[in-house]
This record gives structure tokens, sequence and C-alpha cells, in this order.
């Protein structure tokens, strides 16, 4: 047999402009921050990439006041017309940057450089424009005739997507004339500081968009300040109750978008071969990190059998390593953590009776990495389905009838994301109807749109990010 | 713990399909569905392999050991004919390491001299028969065309299917036909060229792999060269599924050829990316993939070149049959 191994083609990580130090950025200023520095490491090395000054509760403070001012003196008052000519800009240096801010992102997060450059800059430049374009329009948004922005707002985003969900905050937000304060997470937080260089660099007024890196101690500082109007979490559902607990009672507005164990139902009738690249894309794509990630395949047992083994083929084509490598298709675990989440929730698995099959492609001798894997056999009662693995890690089910994958389906207490597979648009209806997920996909998977909301019911939290929908949160009738 | 990939099913009854009409229209009816977003989207990633350096070299050499230097014209002549040849068995004379290509095509009448002209090289002589391109004509005709070609020496026929019959339902005249042709074939190669710009979308060309294949095809082939869109990824990417479960059926491994409209190096690099990680490795060599090309080679030797001086080659300088 011919072996064509590609060779590697990595992207240059100079493209990455990486400065040896990051600094918080407030009232429009990078400024040396009170909280003890970190340093962020590339998951692909494990080398330090840089260091980045934190927030402290006295730089919370002075973010969200310079957040009020800025909502009360110049950007609150600002025609929409007018907000939407910093959003365009940004959203246009965003586009014009991405090569760079792909780069970077890849070596902060650890994701495959195929999927920065094609997916996550793409569709935070996209998500900017969406929004540019809300910004004069918000009578129309079917919130009454003129709605007002809520005041200022507190976000908190995951490391899974750093720059996509700053963007999915800082956009509406500023399109609907609120004023922000974004604490990205304290692995990632290089993209959204180079974010407000972007919205500095077009001219965006002082206060209107601060960025305070930090750990856990910061988000709770912030999601706890009286100054806030509205907080915005994306997170695990812990933090979430958390927040939610914190925020009870206060009057403030609360959005959550938290974790999920989504299906993917794979009917008998199902275009098998793009069912089998659903199903890849949609488990092993940012390695599994995605909160909205199909981690539950449910399998009609009519062809179980076949297709397993497609499915297992398949998976076996992918290639995993450096993730600055524009031919690696899965990349590195973001951190030492949750990789060592990953493989406590693979062992009890294995400890509960299900049967695991390893890809055997190779794994870098460096760096934090774990191969896509498929447990068989799992049964509704186990932890790996029922637990959000948040990694490369499938859990396969089957059943018989449509009530029965509906069930199963919604035998969770998430309801995040959903997938159906079959060609009868009779069935996929019938099942997206019964299915309690936010987000209900026919025949594909993980597409997002700014048009389109996004958001989950139950412990998946409540709200809605995109499209017309998404503009409530940030908006008063 | 790791286990490896599951072994291929044990057959289908494949013997049960070709019975009578009624049961070749239920299987080809009952083949799964192609999604047609699914499948381009695929496609498009497949795309976006980046392949450099020595797998670029390797992917040149590899094509051009798979085209089939094709001339498919009304004023093809002998000489015509035998420039290709000289150019076939030696791609580019500046650098003997090219490999040759694996086939030339030729009209029947133009058969014989193809043979002359390669005889005592590697290069096989592919005849497109059956009344090419339209295939309208009676099938004692189409065999007479397939008996000129293979008496020459052709040891690869190239047939069209009926696109009449297939569009209006008679996929037992089709597989009649094939099978007819097979037989005429002798111990020549049979590729059945679906002309999938004809056919009525993915599920269709699905459907028609199958039915070639269950036929007794050796390859598979999308296109005639004469219609246009040709060879594309997705529909490529479809006969590379057919061949890959046909070999999970019956172990058996039957070949692809993707002809017309592949003209570039990048893109014909794209259908090998496609063959590696669709059906797989196995199906990187001239027995079981091809590319039916005219003007592709001439691309892939500058390139060729091009990896090797590291300047981009003008093509003046590499001599073009």
């Amino acid at each position: 047999m011919t072996t064509w191994d590609y060779a590697p083609a990595p992207e240059s990580a100079a493209l990455a402009n990486l400065q040896p130090s990051y600094r918080p950025f407030v009232d429009g200023a990078f400024v040396d921050g009170g909280g003890q520095a970190l340093t962020t490491v590339n998951p692909a090395t494990e080398e330090v990439l840089a260091e980045v000054g934190t927030a402290s509760a006295q730089d919370v403070d002075r973010a969200v006041a310079a957040a009020r001012r800025a909502f009360e003196k110049t950007w609150g008052p600002m025609p929409g017309a007018e907000r939407a000519k910093y959003l365009y800009r940004i959203a246009r240096i965003v586009a014009e940057r991405s090569r760079e801010l792909a780069v970077l992102e890849t070596l902060d997060n650890g994701k495959p450089i195929r999927e920065s450059r094609d997916v996550d800059v793409p569709t935070a430049s996209a998500h900017l424009f969406h929004h540019a374009g809300w910004a004069d329009k918000l009578g129309y948004a079917g919130l009454g005739p003129d709605p007002k922005p809520v005041g200022v707002v507190g976000a908190v985003i995951p490391w899974n997507f750093p720059l996509l969900m700053a963007a999915w905050k800082i956009a509406p937000a500023l399109a609907c004339g609120n004023t922000i304060v974004l604490k990205p997470a304290e692995t990632t937080p290089l993209t959204a500081l180079v974010l407000a260089e972007i919205a500095a660099e077009a001219g965006l007024p002082a206060g209107v968009l601060n960025v305070l890196p930090g750990a856990g101690d910061v988000g709770a500082a912030l999601v706890g300040h009286a100054g806030l109007d509205k907080v915005a979490f994306t997170g695990s559902t812990d933090v979430g109750k958390e927040i939610q607990r914190t925020l009870a009672g206060t009057g403030r507005r609360l959005t959550l978008e938290l974790g999920g164990k989504a299906a993917n139902i794979v009917y008998d009738d199902a275009a098998i071969d793009q069912a089998v690249e659903g199903v890849v894309d949609g488990i092993f794509f940012n390695q599994g990190h995605v909160c909205c990630a199909g981690s539950r395949l449910l399998v009609q047992e009519s062809i179980a059998e076949e297709f397993s083994e497609l499915l297992l083929r398949r998976i076996e084509t992918l290639r995993v390593g450096d993730p600055l490598d524009k031919n690696t298709d899965v990349g590195a675990i973001n951190s030492r953590a949750q990789l060592e989440r990953i493989v406590d929730l693979a062992a009890a698995g294995d400890a509960e009776g299900a049967v695991r099959w390893t890809s055997a492609c190779p794994l870098p001798e460096r760096g934090l990495y774990f191969p896509p894997t498929v447990f068989s056999g799992v049964e509704q009662t186990m932890r790996v389905a029922r637990e959000e693995i948040f990694g490369p890690v499938l859990s396969v089910l089957t059943f018989r009838t449509p009530e029965e994958a509906v069930a199963k389906a919604n035998n969770t207490p998430y309801g995040l994301s959903a997938g159906i597979w079959t060609e009868k648009g009779a069935k996929a209806m019938w099942t997206a109807q019964r299915l309690r997920a936010g987000v209900v996909w026919t025949n594909t998977f993980n597409r997002f749109d700014p048009a389109s909301p996004f958001g989950g019911y139950r412990e998946s939290g409540f709200g809605r990010e995109g499209g017309r929908a998404g503009l409530e949160a940030y908006l008063s009738a | 713990m790791t286990t490896t990939v599951p072994a291929p099913r044990a057959s289908l009854d494949l013997a049960d399909a070709v019975r009578d009409d009624g049961s070749l229209r239920r299987f080809l009816r009952g083949l799964p569905g192609v999604d047609q977003v699914g499948l381009e989207r695929r496609s498009a990633t497949l795309a976006t392999r980046s392949i450099k350096k020595e797998s670029k070299l390797q992917a040149l050499d590899m094509a051009i050991s798979m085209i089939d230097l094709t001339t498919l014209e009304g004023s093809d002549t002998p000489g015509k004919v035998r420039s290709l040849c000289v150019q076939a068995r030696r791609p580019d004379p500046d650098h003997p390491d090219v490999p040759p290509v694996a086939a030339v095509c030729v009209y029947p009448d133009l058969a014989g001299t193809a043979v002359d002209a390669l005889r005592g090289s590697d290069v096989a002589v592919a005849a497109v028969a059956t009344a090419f391109p339209a295939g309208r004509s009676s099938r004692a005709v189409k065999l007479a065309d397939t008996a000129l070609a293979v008496d020459a020496g052709a040891s690869e026929i190239d047939m069209v299917i009926d696109r009449g019959a297939w569009l209006t339902g008679r996929y037992g005249q089709v597989y009649d036909e094939i099978v007819a042709v097979k037989a005429a074939c002798g111990s020549a190669h049979l590729k059945v060229i679906l002309e999938t710009g004809e056919l009525a979308g993915y599920d269709d060309v699905r459907r028609a792999s199958w039915l070639a294949l269950l036929a007794g095809a050796d390859v598979i082939k999308t296109s005639t060269g004469k219609i246009s869109p040709a060879a594309t990824l997705p529909v490529v990417q479809v006969m590379l599924h057919a061949v890959r479960d046909w070999h999970r059926a019956t172990g058996e491994l039957r070949g692809v050829k993707a002809a017309g409209g592949i003209r570039t190096s990048k893109d014909a690099i794209r259908h090998l990316v496609a063959v590696n990680e669709v059906a797989g490795p196995q199906w990187l060599t001239p027995d079981l993939f091809r590319f039916g090309a005219s003007s592709l080679l001439t691309d892939l030797l500058r390139q060729r070149r091009t990896q090797a001086l590291g300047h981009y080659e003008n093509t003046d300088r590499i001599g073009t049959a």
C-alpha cells in the first residue's frame, strides 16, 4: 500500500505578533492591574507564551465606573447610526488582522489553525458586522418603537472560543448602546486584549469597552458588582448557578449560557456518509471543547453496526497534533486541569462497563493531548452519558423507535443543542418539536450564524445570543 | 485500551440485487441517500489540506503515474497519437526520474497506432468505445466498437452508459449493456463512464456507481470530458464511497477514474487527498485511481520542476505533445 504522509505545513507563529506581556484595558488605556500577574501557556507545548497583568477589586471598580461614565456621557446618548460606524470599523479591523488573530488564538488555546482561521475569526467578524447593522434599527427588533440600552454590562467568557465569545458579548451590548466590562478566561486572555487594542485603534470612546484579565476571583468581583445593570455569562453550569445565586434579588439582569450533553440522533434513513461526517464534526470540532458538542450519539439499532464501522474508520483519519499545522484536525487540550478531567471521566466510562475505543493516530510527545475516543455500549445511567466531558470523547447509545430516541435525548439535565439525521422532512420536524434543546440542527451540526439565536434550556442556561432574540437581553422596552 | 476498526461486514446478497429489473430497482433505491450540503461541505474541507514539500513531490509523481493521457478529437491523427505516446513513455526527458503515465486514451480506430507506439513500455492503451461520447447507437454497434478496440490491442476499454435509458429508469437495460460490453472486453479492463454531469444529482451518481459495479465494471469513471460539469470533488467523493462500500461488502478492489476538467496540479492533489481520506490509502495506485486528462500533465511537470528549481518554470521549457 502506498503511504502518503502530508509534510508538516506549519503556520508561522511570528504572525501572532506575540508580546512578552499584556495588561488590562480600562477606560480606553492599557493599565497596570493591581492583581497578581498570571502567565498564559501554549497547551501544545506547555511553554509560557506571555505574562498577563490581572485586575484587582479596585480595578473592577474603576472599570465599572469608567463604563458608567461612558454610558451616561458618550455611548448611551450617541445615535445608533454613529455607534454602528465604530462597530463596522472594529469588524473590519478584525477581518483585516484575521491571520494574526487566528495564530494568536491557536497559540493561546491549542485549537487547530484550520478552525481558528476558518471558523473562529470569520464568525467573530461576522458577529460584529451583523450587530453593527442593528445599531440604528433597534426600533424594528420587535421590542417596542424605541427600546433603550440597559446600561453597564459585566460579561464573563470561557476559554473554548476566546475571541468568538468576546465578540458574542461585545457586539450586541455595544450595538444596543450599553457599555461593557469583559473578563476573559484565565487560560486564554490574549485575543480579547488584542480586541481591546483593535477597539482603541477604531477610536472607540474611552470606557465603552473594558477588558479585565484574571481568574475566578476577578469574575466573581465583576458579576457581584453593584454598579452593573446586566451580567452575561458563558461557562460551566456550576459557576452559572453560583452567579444566579449572587444576582438573585438584586434586580440586575442575567443571561447564562452553560454546559450541554447534546444528542445526535441518527435515524436509519439518514444519508449515512454525511451523518458520519456530522457526528465527527459534532464531537471532535475544537477537541470537543464546545458546550453544544454532540457528545451523545443516538443511532437507530437497525444501522448501529454499519454506522459504527464507518464512524470509527472516519475517526481514524483525523490528524491529531501541532495546532499550528494547517493539516491538523484535532489540536491540544486547553489546560492540564481539563486534560485530567477528561482522563478521569473516561476512566469512569471504563469502570461502569462501557467499551472504550481509541483512535490509533499518533500523538505528539509533548503538550496536552487526548486521542479521539468513542465509548460504545453506553447506557443512560452511566456518567459518560450524563456528565459533560468537554473533550474529544463520544458516547454511543442506540434506540429502536423515534419515541425512544426523543426520550433518551431529553433524559439529561441539560438542553442546549441536538442534532437530527434523516432524509424524511416530516420525521425531522416531528423530532425537533419534541426535543428540549435551544438549538436543533437537522442534517448538519455546529453551524453558527450571527442571525440565528443560540441558547439553552434547563441546566444549559437561559437567554439567547444572536439575531433579533439576542438583542432582547441588552435592551429595555 | 486500543482496538482496531472492526472488520467489514459479511457480504450483502448482491446476486439477488440483479435477479431482475424489479430487484435491481429496489436495490438501487434502497441505497443510503447522499446529502448535498454535507457532501459539498466535506469536499470543501478536503480541499483545504495543505500539501507541501516532500508530500507534494510525492503527490505530483503519483498523479503523473495515474494519468490516462487522452486525445479524443475528431481531428485526431496517427501523428498526434504517436506524439502523445512519446510523451507518455517519458513525460519529461530532462528529468528521467519522472514516471511514465498509466495509459494513453484514444478513439478505437487509433488504438492500433497507440499499441505500436507504446510497445515495450509499461504504458497501457485505453480506448473509448460504445459510440463514445453520446452512446446513442444500437447495442450491436457498441459491441462492434468495443471489438474494434480490443482487436487492435487496447488493454483498457472506456465505455459510456446509456444516459437516456438510465434517466427513464430502464436500469436493467443499462446493466445488461455493461455486462455485454464487459464480456466483449475479454481480458481488457472495463471503465464505465457515468457522465455524472448528465445524471440527476448525487443520489443518482451513487446508484449509477453501484449499478456499474454490480455489472462488473473494473473502474467507475466520472465523465467523457465532453460535458460540463465533469469531475468535481463531491462527485468523486460519492464514487469513492461506492468503491469503499463495494470493498466492505465483497472484499474486491475496484477503481475510480476522475475525468474531465482537472487541469491543474492543485486540483489533482485535492483529488488525491480525497482518495487518501475517503476511500483510503489502498486506492492510491494507478490500478485503482486514474485521472483522465490531456493538459494536466503539463502543469504537473511544471510544478515538479518548480519544486526542484525553486522558481516557477516557464511552460515553453517543457515539451508538450
